[in-house]
């Protein structure tokens, strides 16, 4: 029942959403200029030498590009006349407006961005007390197939880049007041690691957004050779999904446990040297009568002895023809006190937005896509 | 032993089994297991990527097939490589295949046919190899397969009309079968997006989902 209502409530979206679109195709930046939002510093000063422009440009440039909310060249009034003529010749500034916003009965609001190449993807903002989080997406689609992931069922679409993510944080309304960001949208951020890097380099440098590497967390599956590289080249926050810890059942769950196993992603962060701040947490949803059982517990508490991490319980939110359960609310709190017993802080992270499909695991433009 | 450690390698030959698909084989440093994968470059200030073998364990050589990725980092340079020329590739690793007393079908599309050629060369059987292209040159190993499993293996075609081939994708092939054995293994392998389309189609068939193992490119 509840599955039906959801397509119907979906599809609806969809054609909201198509109708919508037939106005806002402005929106979609289709200009052959390159966008500077999104570029790095050295980025910057690559592109001011090529012009040959003085060197100081690149700092002026990324100072409005992400310390003022200007939206054009012409408005970056420190630079000359003549550079800024320069510039646009093959620049351009390359913020995009969401082009639909979805607003949930608890506050949580759910954005659509048109990319570059005419695709479409989707961003969470939550609210809570003083904590305004968004939830941004790295890629439109995504390649891993989780079997209980709705981004999945619309397969691969496309990598974003550094500016089509932190577009996500620049353009909505709650721009200014965003607490915390978390990359756990669509798609799998260690799949676009070097965009999502650079997106995290303009985020937390003096010259860029000077946010704390702490209020940003990335979400991966686990791909290691992606995992070593972040851990050593960002101080930001790590969250692992891991759903079971028995390798049986995550490659049921998850096909990228068959190349890169949850034991070996746990051997990997055992051996590097988190410092007291970098959060580690592992994200589990509770599928009822799956991963919920005592046995859950005691291999949990096995697979993360020592770990000094923290696990997120997350509600499932069922998907059209998933074969998967949610689990009771009284089996949900058992769970979490015998996971704690075990010495695993656990805590159950409250669903937010699921009235408007912006819940964990629901995100999806596959209609929007094949549309495009 | 660290998956991730890249040995030093030589080439033994590249062929061009079909339009920008090659078959790459290279030393056989170790053993391993069909299905297993290895990380691969030519060359150390490449990122490595992600191959299925799709030598049998018996094979004295390892092998696998590629895509050429036109624009690509890697491939476009794998694709100069001759025979004697360094390779970089890790220890196997990964564990697609699950011998397990059951019986398996195979499922694959395109360059996924890779750890299937893998088990077939290895001596495994499935029940029914389906493998799905759109053109003739595209189902790569086709006469191997043929001669190892005869009519278990269906070749789905979806655009040319080649006789003996299931016209259709391998969904269309899966639609078409009456009564879908459930208590048996379905091994998947190819991009996520037929992955899941199969996946999707084999559960509202009624086959539990713990009886299907998938491997995606990534």
């Amino acid at each position: 029942m509840f599955l039906n209502e959801y397509n119907e409530s979906q599809e609806y979206n969809y054609i909201k959403i198509k109708c919508e679109m037939t106005n806002l195709s402005s929106n979609i930046s289709k200009t052959e200029k390159t966008p500077l939002f999104g570029k790095t510093l050295s980025e910057l000063s690559e592109i001011v030498a090529e012009l040959k422009l003085p060197g100081f440009t690149a700092k002026q440039i990324a100072s409005w590009l992400y310390n003022k909310e200007i939206e054009s060249i012409d408005e970056m009034t420190n630079l000359s006349k003549k550079t800024r003529e320069i510039l646009s010749e093959k620049y351009c500034v390359g913020l995009s407006k969401p082009v639909k916003v979805q607003v949930s009965t608890d506050g949580t609001k759910k954005y659509l961005f048109a990319t570059q190449h005419g695709k479409y993807i989707e961003t969470a903002m939550i609210p809570d007390k003083e904590r305004i989080t968004v939830c941004v997406s790295s890629q439109v689609g995504c390649k891993m197939g989780c079997l209980f992931c709705m981004t999945g069922k619309q397969g691969f679409n496309g990598q974003l880049t550094s500016g089509e993510i932190i577009n996500q944080l620049r353009m909505i309304d709650e721009f200014k007041s965003i607490t915390n960001i978390v990359y756990m949208g669509m798609g799998e951020p260690f799949d676009n690691l070097d965009q999502v890097l650079k997106s995290i380099n303009i985020l937390t440098s003096d010259w860029g957004y000077a946010m704390s590497p702490r209020r940003i967390t990335v979400s991966s599956i686990g791909i290691i050779p992606s995992l070593k590289r972040f851990l050593v080249e960002s101080n930001c926050n790590v969250a692992i999904s891991l759903h079971t810890p028995f390798e049986n059942e995550r490659e049921k769950l998850m096909p990228v446990q068959l190349a890169y196993p949850i034991e070996k992603v746990v051997a990997e962060i055992r051996s590097f040297d988190f410092d007291n701040q970098r959060k580690l947490s592992f994200e589990y949803i509770v599928f009822g009568g799956f991963n919920d059982t005592p046995a859950h517990v005691k291999e949990l508490a096995r697979l993360l002895n020592g770990v000094k991490s923290h696990i997120n319980l997350i509600r499932f939110h069922p998907i059209p023809g998933t074969p998967l359960n949610k689990t009771n609310e009284k089996r949900l709190l058992e769970f979490k006190e015998e996971l704690n017993k075990k010495g695993l802080l656990t805590t159950i992270r409250a669903s937010r937005g699921q009235d408007i499909y912006a819940a964990c695991g629901l995100l999806s433009t596959k209609g929007i896509t094949t549309e495009a | 032993m660290d998956d991730q450690f890249l040995f030093s390698n030589n080439v033994i030959g590249l062929k061009e089994i079909a339009n920008e698909k090659y078959c790459l084989t290279f030393k056989k440093q170790f053993g391993y297991k069909a299905g297993q994968v290895v990380q691969l470059t030519c060359n150390r200030s490449i990122e490595p990527r992600l191959y299925s073998l799709c030598s049998g364990e018996f094979d004295q050589q390892m092998e696998i097939l590629f895509d050429l990725k036109l624009g690509g980092e890697l491939t476009p340079k794998l694709v100069e490589l001759n025979p004697g020329d360094r390779l970089y590739v890790s220890h196997p690793y990964g564990q697609f295949l699950r011998p397990t007393p059951e019986k398996m079908w195979w499922i694959a599309t395109g360059t996924g046919i890779a750890p299937f050629r893998s088990m077939m060369r290895s001596g495994y059987e499935a029940d029914k190899i389906l493998h799905g292209a759109r053109l003739e040159e595209q189902f790569y190993f086709s006469d191997e397969f043929k001669t190892a499993f005869g009519e278990k293996y269906v070749r789905c075609n979806s655009s040319t009309n080649e006789v003996g081939d299931f016209q259709g994708r391998v969904t269309n092939y899966i639609e078409s079968v009456k009564s879908l054995p459930k208590d048996i293994k379905y091994y998947l392998c190819g991009r996520s997006m037929m992955v899941v389309e199969v996946r999707d189609l084999l559960i509202a068939r009624g086959v539990p989902f713990e009886n299907i193992l998938s491997e995606i490119f990534f």
